[in-house]
């Protein structure tokens, strides 16, 4: 893995890309670096005293940003996140040999979400493999061809098909380097988009970053914004760990400018959105965007939350989650999992084990309602938590 | 000897391999490698008229044990036209003497408390294991079930590891991680041992996916091939059905060796099965289907041959139904008490260890002294891979959380800031994950 980046330390948090990028071109030294989410306080700059300049400026997302302060000759270039994903994906392809893609109509077709669009023009059809639909054998195929040195990435044209690989899944993919001794590795990304999307149906609609988290020998992350998914993509594709990519059906159309140089993400980090001092905000994937329409509504109201995409759904980024409940000692958890069980729950546990005494008031978790998506709008909107409630939690966990 | 399947005039849907015959209706020179896909035409049209007399036959693939039988009859009125050398003979007899000793020792290591669990034991049917296997280089994979220890024996893993790793030591080939049924080596290529049954089919597809993408995309030398080992209970899974559909689409260097002894537990596969001839279940997803006496490993090694070879060659994989009996139960912790006495008499009366040391006396191979060797080399190999496994130490505390990832990393960021696996605790096992 390439050095980390020390020099991103001068701007703990990485609010926008703009900010990020105007101090890389300062710091790049190689074509490649890894960035890491969050600066250490051992870079000697305290997040307390950063947190309170980026208040206002930073209350929303990256793309507010972007408009208001275009110029001609920006850095990097724009993208949408599905191209973001392809470039990453392409990149690593072009990168080793050994990396392929297999799915439903991956190859010809480009992809259900064009992710692989053209790719099979380059590389042929045996890198970017369409498959018949049998989800549990092509998982399988794929975990088998990682065995024996291949890098492939399967792609699920919706989480939901995965329920059916789960066998591989579980038992395949997370076990068999334990299994086996530690003789054979499982260099595989499993990917595909789930979440609630617009009136889709129940099984169209899944969250499966629940069902899967409790397999023991796999990462899950979970990609939110064009950056990021390249960032993400790239990594999973480069580690030796099986990897599960989440995607989301409704963000594949994100505009974002991102750097033109290589770049990696960690696969373990979380992600500082935005800084604050009064509440911590955990959440990842499209939730995100909830919370940062919610933390407009709440800066307005003189609250200053603090807003971390966790990223890594499985493992939990423990540090950077730890080091916010230490600074606010509230923390509300913002999710589209299903309440029981879900990443929500495992998040509140993992918290309260480890920083109960940082809390001055019980965790709050917004989960999606236990309920099977319905397909009529008005439904579906109140099973999603929607950014009226989350301005109603903080309000109620900050009184 | 290869020219077996075609010398008796039975037309296949698919020739085995191209000789001077009238060219398949694919031709694999002309096609461009990059396109995957079928282009079979409908059956009814390339099907040319089975030369039997029996109007109900749907698919022309005939039972080789038929075809092998007329020809050693053949033979033994010619018997310069042996079927193995004296070498190869040796080789086979060793190897399934190994297969057949090494499984009852473990039955009695089971019976005084040194191993484990479930253990599924592979007596009687030594004649697929080393009439498949024995014909395989290093790199070619085997993929097996639960039933998996003779697998790895033949394919080339030392009988102390498979011991080791029964008795759960640190030496085990998966350093006791895995056990009975997760029979692993890097070394040997053989990718498992799986618990659940038509688990390993995808991934043994995948091995032979990857053996084809060596080739095709990265241009190296790699004409490696995959054998998956399964049962008759698995052919009505849905992974079977799955993995012949896409093994004959991209024409996968894969064998499929369905390895049929007519019970699943105690489920018999008449009773399980709509159409109870696996073999007929390759035809239909444009593969040769064949079937073969597995309790006769010279039968089952001229089958194995072409199969093998036709996946080297590239022109895609085989379904292989040998029909085998095992004469214990499923595993140790079955009673056996449903089979009838008579069909295990009867399958006993054919054992392939006695039916191969026949052979080798009836066409003087070998002598009785030089098996008697053989025997006793065995004895003192299994006897000296229990004492290892005896005097190996069980894995300590530090191997817990070792494995789980490739890349250790994957246990994330304490809330020190530190990477989980930087704690002493975690090589020690007792860190908190």
């Amino acid at each position: 893995m390439a050095a980390i980046f020390q020099g991103i330390g001068a701007a703990a948090a990485l609010p926008s890309t703009e900010k990020f990028h105007s101090q890389s071109r300062r710091f790049v030294s190689g074509s490649l670096f890894v960035v890491r989410s969050d600066g250490r306080p051992s870079l000697g700059s305290s997040p307390r005293s950063r947190g309170a300049q980026h208040l206002i400026t930073n209350a929303v997302a990256a793309k507010a940003d972007a408009s208001a302060t275009s110029t001609a000759s920006k850095p990097g270039h724009e993208l949408l996140l599905f191209e973001a994903l392809r470039e990453g994906l392409e990149e690593e392809m072009d990168r080793d040999p050994r990396v392929c893609v297999m799915g439903e109509d991956v190859g010809h077709y480009g992809g259900s979400y064009k992710v692989t669009k053209g790719l099979a023009t380059k590389y042929g059809d045996l890198r970017v493999l369409d498959t018949p639909i049998a989800e549990n054998s092509f998982t399988g195929m794929g975990i088998g061809a990682a065995m024996t040195g291949l890098r492939p990435i399967i792609e699920g044209m919706n989480m939901g098909f995965l329920l059916l690989a789960f066998n591989q899944i579980s038992n395949n993919c997370g076990m068999l380097h334990y299994t086996s001794g530690g003789q054979f590795k499982i260099p595989v990304v499993i990917r595909g988009p789930g979440g609630v999307g617009r009136q889709l149906g129940a099984e169209h609609s899944q969250r499966l970053e629940s069902y899967f988290q409790s397999i023991p020998g796999i990462q899950m992350v979970a990609c939110s914004t064009p950056y990021n998914a390249k960032g993400l993509m790239k990594a999973a594709i480069r580690s030796e760990n099986p990897v599960i990519l989440f995607e989301h059906v409704l963000l594949y159309n994100l505009k974002e400018r991102i750097p033109d140089e290589e770049y990696v993400l960690s696969l373990e980090e979380a992600e500082m959105v935005r800084p604050g001092e009064h509440v911590t905000i955990l959440t990842y994937s499209r939730m995100r965007y909830h919370v940062m329409q919610a933390a407009k509504t709440l800066v307005n109201k003189g609250y200053d939350p603090e807003v971390i995409d966790i990223r890594s759904l499985k493992p939990f980024d423990l540090y950077t989650i730890g080091n916010s409940v230490k600074k606010t000692h509230r923390v509300l958890i913002v999710e589209e999992c299903m309440r029981t069980g879900g990443i929500g729950a495992s998040l509140t546990a993992a918290i309260t084990e480890n920083f109960i005494d940082y809390l001055d008031a019980p965790i709050v978790c917004l989960s999606s309602q236990d309920v099977p998506t319905p397909y009529a709008g008005t439904l579906e909107e109140w099973t999603v938590v929607q950014p009226a409630q989350i301005v109603t939690a903080v309000e109620q966990l900050c009184q | 000897m290869a020219s077996s399947f075609l010398s008796s005039g039975i037309i296949q849907p698919l020739p085995l391999r191209s000789p001077d015959k009238p060219q398949p209706l694919f031709d694999h020179l002309k096609a461009t490698s990059t396109f995957l896909g079928s282009t079979s035409k409908i059956r009814s049209v390339s099907l040319s008229k089975p030369n039997l007399p029996n109007p109900h036959r749907r698919s022309t693939v005939v039972a080789v044990s038929d075809v092998l039988k007329e020809k050693k009859t053949k033979s033994a009125a010619s018997s310069s036209h042996l079927l193995i050398t004296r070498e190869e003979g040796l080789e086979l007899y060793e190897d399934m003497v190994l297969g057949r000793a090494f499984e009852d020792m473990c039955a009695q290591m089971y019976y005084r408390g040194k191993m484990f669990g479930f253990v599924h034991l592979y007596n009687g049917q030594e004649a697929v294991s080393t009439g498949f296997i024995k014909l395989l280089k290093k790199e070619d994979c085997v993929v097996s079930t639960y039933r998996d220890h003779v697998h790895a024996l033949s394919k080339g893993v030392p009988a102390r590891a498979v011991m080791s790793e029964l008795f759960g030591k640190a030496t085990g080939c998966c350093r006791g991680q895995g056990g009975s049924m997760h029979m692993f080596s890097k070394e040997h290529n053989v990718l498992g041992g799986f618990a659940f049954i038509g688990e390993g089919i995808p991934v043994a597809t995948g091995a032979a996916f990857t053996s084809k993408y060596k080739r095709e995309v990265l241009k190296e030398d790699c004409d490696e091939v995959t054998l998956a080992f399964f049962g008759d209970g698995t052919c009505n899974n849905g992974q079977f059905f799955e993995c012949l559909n896409m093994a004959a689409l991209w024409k996968l260097p894969i064998v499929f060796v369905v390895e049929n002894n007519l019970w699943a537990i105690g489920m018999s596969h008449l009773r399980a099965t709509s159409d109870p001839e696996i073999w007929k279940k390759g035809p239909a997803f444009g593969m040769p289907g064949v079937h073969v006496d597995g309790m006769d490993v010279l039968k089952v090694r001229e089958v194995a041959k072409e199969a093998i070879q036709r996946a080297r060659r590239g022109e895609g994989p085989t379904l292989v139904e040998c029909e085998t009996y095992r004469f214990r139960g499923h595993s140790l912790a079955d009673p056996d008490e449903l089979r009838d006495p008579a069909e295990k008499a009867h399958y006993a009366a054919r054992d392939p260890i006695t039916a191969l040391k026949k052979y080798i006396f009836d066409n003087k191979l070998a002598s009785e002294a030089e098996l008697k060797a053989i025997e006793k080399k065995i004895d003192e190999v299994v006897e000296e891979s229990v004492e290892f496994a005896d005097a190996s130490p069980p894995p300590p505390r530090s191997q817990l959380l070792e494995n789980v990832f490739a890349d250790p990393k994957g246990f994330g960021i304490g809330p020190d800031g530190s990477y989980r696996c930087e704690d002493p605790k975690f090589t020690e096992g007792t860190a908190h994950v």
